[in-house]
């Protein structure tokens, strides 16, 4: 994977353009010494590593305005960073860029019951924003699997989801508004406490930039009321055709579960093995799960159960208890840890019509032979966002070219089914390059455009989501006009 | 003024290529928008590209009328859950609403408090840009962190970003049956705090409604939709949450509980009745107070007071009476001479102004599309 290599007349400027930012900042913020900054060398993709020129760790918004309004004076590239957690590289720094790290900022500024909001200071883990209001009994929906690290910035930069979302929607669905600081040091505020925007939706295009058209600082989120219970079944199937069509067949009967996971046999074996849940073991298996009172979790189950039975289960198991439930989701849950125990692993999350699903999970087993690498699958079904976990050892030499290979080609036929390179982790570095084969020139032109109007001189996080070939003269300009 | 009406795609993008005047990009133009230059009709452009109903997923022509879409997703049990409104009735407009403006508006009724927006539901489009390019963005997913997100942008961009040619969308299971609670005789702050209660509650609230000047007296209406059980239980559940606000009727004919959802989401109350109409989206809780400074003739809440409907006399600038507030004022239904003295759009501040000047710029440098529409007015 390429980078844009670093300017040596901003490495240059080093000393003062962190002198410039002591003025503005504690003197703890400000991180210049290189056995400090190799802290933020990378985030969750850790196979790429590149400590930044200096780190900074602002306070309030207006500390990120001042450190903005330095770095765009001094044509230095601010990478912006929540928890580092991306597993696409949205946070990887260049070795002549300032990283902006978001974590000191993370009070809760307002909470409002009666009007479902909840105002945060955008450094605050998502975990900890349903923590400061689940007394009251509310919640915030979107929770991504790493929800006790990942911070609400990051989330928004990313436009997060979780295995929730097919009836909560991502983070675009619950952001109601956010403080934003422009490159140049201009604070913004867009949406608030009200639906829907006056004028153009910023809102939306902010939601999902990855960090590319400003630093968000703080966000006005929607809160909800948790639902009174809920409770998942288990059913396993004799292949993965049989399982998509039972997914489909739920869909269609007008139940909307929350959460629909999809498991296949390496998964399940590997999970097994790891975590004990005391899965059956068979080609899919299918975790839903459904919300409500007692009585109408009853009586949704039994609807769902009786699609299934139609597709003959090798196995049905319905929770009695919450201990069931924890044992059901038990291995959904060790799915990653288990992976990690037989070896490194490479997580994709490209998404596909729920249609396709037999067909590309076919054509991964394919692909699996060809490239000589294990695949495991976990699957959010309900949305089609597929996890197909690529496992690979790290230690032998050409093994992660192969898996970065093998990759591509899946996203490449996640692209060819009607999906996406990407459901919820970001383009970032990870598959910047791939871009193409999803977009047009100039329908990537069109989102350049937008980053033009946001950061004209593309100072912020600039190496990310698009080729580097094509905003190579843009990126040019920033240096230009130095 | 000439009506174009492309009968493709390819065909959309040759005359936006080769236009010399302003064009005014339209569905079925029943949306009350004063027209500046030609009209640019996508009514040519109809037809279903795919439907998958066990995906929730729909792909459609921009200029499909939206009767068509609705029947369609009825004839599986779906429907399009933010529930957008018809302006017919109040704009005393003609013609056949477009799916294409529905997004191009950004248009959600009652359920948008619960289900989202228009905009929510937009997984992907298609649209000729000012340079006469087709662009695409997003694609028929749910789940879709691709790049930037320029649906979001391009819906309720009201045709000044690009003509939309094609969208893909989320549909959603029909609900089985539905009901309304409805709390009697309350005045509008009792009423914000029942609607919040409601809301505020875990019984999954599709519709919280307060018409101040109902025929029966001023009424709180809440809506619970979904299987009939569970609907019977949360109904009883939410008669206990609304009874200490006053006293509380159950209506659960769910044909009669349609009909209600249906004036309420096409303003009904305001139809035949003279003035101007403007729509305000307030924090819910000042909507008593804001409401109480707009002195107008007839006053209409949803989303749990969170959207106020206003009517008043001609030629009022409403933004001068509500003061300021958390939100935005949009006007509806005015003459041509107030929406352009008024300004349709609520003025946005000069730091969020320039970045949606300099979107329009690059999406439209020729300023061709809608020019003027949601730029600051004369008298702001």
């Amino acid at each position: 994977m390429e980078m844009p290599r670093p300017d040596p007349a901003i490495l240059a400027r080093k000393a003062r353009v962190a002198q410039r930012l002591r003025e503005v900042l504690p003197p703890d913020a400000v991180i210049d010494d290189d056995s400090e900054t190799r802290v933020y060398e990378c985030d969750a993709l850790t196979a790429y590593k590149c400590p930044p020129m200096l780190a900074v760790l602002p306070g309030s918004t207006q500390e990120v305005s001042d450190v903005l309004r330095i770095c765009h004076e001094e044509g230095v590239p601010v990478v912006p960073r929540g928890s580092g957690t991306s597993l696409a590289g949205g946070a990887l720094p260049t070795a002549d860029s300032v990283i902006l790290g978001v974590a000191r900022m993370n009070d809760v500024l307002e909470v409002d019951y009666e009007n479902r909001f909840i105002r945060v200071q955008s450094g605050r883990t998502n975990l900890s924003v349903t923590g400061a209001v689940e007394e009251e009994g509310f919640f915030y929906a979107p929770d991504p699997s790493s929800q006790l690290a990942c911070a609400i910035a990051g989330n928004i930069a990313m436009n997060s989801g979780g295995a929730h979302c097919l009836k909560y929607g991502v983070t675009t669905n619950n952001l109601l508004g956010v403080t934003m600081v422009l490159m140049d040091g201009t604070v913004v505020e867009i949406g608030g406490a009200h639906l829907d925007a006056g004028g153009l939706d910023l809102l939306g295009v902010i939601c999902g930039s990855e960090g590319q058209l400003g630093v968000v600082t703080e966000a006005t989120l929607r809160i909800l009321h948790k639902p009174e219970g809920a409770r998942p079944v288990l059913m396993g199937f004799d292949s993965n055709e049989v399982a998509g069509a039972c997914v489909s067949d739920i869909i269609k009967a007008g139940v909307l579960p929350v959460a629909i996971e999809f498991m296949d046999r390496p998964c399940i074996e590997a999970t097994e093995a790891f975590a004990h849940a005391g899965y059956p073991m068979c080609e899919a298996l299918l975790i839903v799960e459904v919300e409500g009172s007692e009585a109408e979790i009853d009586f949704q189950l039994a609807k769902i159960k009786e699609i299934a039975r139609r597709h003959d289960p090798v196995e049905l198991r319905e929770a009695a208890d919450e201990d069931e439930a924890a044992r059901i989701w038990l291995g959904r849950k060790s799915a990653f840890g288990a992976m990690g125990q037989i070896n490194d692993y490479m997580c994709l999350d490209g998404t596909i019509p729920v249609t396709a699903l037999p067909q590309v999970l076919r054509r991964i087993g394919e692909m699996s032979k060809k490239f000589g690498l294990e695949v495991a699958n976990v699957f959010h079904a309900g949305d089609g966002n597929m996890h197909p976990l690529i496992l690979f050892d790290a230690n032998k030499p050409g093994d992660l070219e192969t898996c970065e290979a093998f990759g591509a080609e899946i996203l490449k036929l996640c692209v060819e089914v009607g999906g996406c390179l990407t459901g919820e982790h970001g383009v970032g570095v990870e598959k910047r390059e791939l871009m193409l084969h999803q977009y047009s020139r100039e329908d990537l032109e069109a989102q350049m455009a937008v980053k033009d109007v946001f950061d004209p001189a593309w100072l912020l996080n600039p190496a990310k989501v698009f080729p580097l070939s094509l905003t190579e003269e843009r990126r040019a300009m920033a240096v230009a006009a130095e | 003024m000439k009506i174009m009406t492309p009968a493709t795609e390819a065909e959309l993008a040759e005359l936006v290529a080769g236009a010399y005047g302003p064009l005014a990009p339209r569905g079925g133009n029943t949306r009350g928008v004063p027209v500046v230059g030609d009209i640019l009709s996508v009514a040519g452009l109809r037809g279903v590209e795919l439907y998958e109903p066990g995906a929730l997923t729909l792909v459609v022509k921009a200029g499909t009328p939206l009767a068509e879409v609705e029947q369609l997703l009825a004839g599986e049990n779906q429907r399009l859950a933010f529930e957008p409104m018809d302006l017919r009735g109040l704009l005393g407009t003609k013609g056949e609403p477009t799916i294409g403006g529905v997004f191009a508006a950004n248009v959600s009724g009652p359920r948008r408090v619960q289900a989202g927006a228009a905009r929510d539901f937009l997984l992907g489009v298609r649209y000729v840009d000012g340079g006469g390019r087709v662009i695409r963005n997003g694609g028929r997913v749910m789940k879709n962190v691709t790049g930037y997100d320029l649906v979001k942008l391009m819906a309720g961009s009201w045709g000044t970003l690009g003509v939309l040619s094609e969208v893909s969308l989320k549909v959603l299971p029909r609900a089985e049956t539905q009901a309304t609670v409805r709390l009697h005789g309350v005045d509008v702050k009792v009423a914000v705090k029942a609607m919040a209660a409601a809301l505020g509650s875990p019984f999954e609230v599709t519709g919280a409604a307060h018409d101040p000047a109902a025929a029966e007296g001023p009424v709180v209406m809440v809506r619970i939709e979904g299987f009939e059980a569970s609907v019977a239980y949360r109904c009883a559940r939410l008669t206990e949450v609304l009874r200490i606000f006053g006293d509380v009727s159950v209506l659960d004919d769910p044909d009669a509980s349609a009909v209600i959802w249906r004036d309420i989401r096409d303003v009904a109350a305001f139809h035949g009745k003279p003035g101007d109409v403007w729509r305000l989206s307030v924090k819910p809780s000042e909507a008593p107070e804001i409401a109480e400074r707009l002195q107008a003739d007839a006053l209409l809440f949803d989303w749990g007071g969170g959207l106020i409907w206003a009517r008043v006399p001609e030629g009022t600038n409403l933004r001068a009476r509500a003061g300021a507030f958390d939100g935005h004022a949009t006007i509806i239904r005015a003459s041509v001479d107030t929406c352009s003295r008024l300004g349709m759009f609520q003025p946005e501040p000069a730091t969020v102004a320039a970045l949606s000047r300099g979107l329009r710029a690059k999406f439209d440098p020729r300023g061709i599309f809608n020019p003027g529409l949601m730029d600051a007015p004369v008298e702001a």
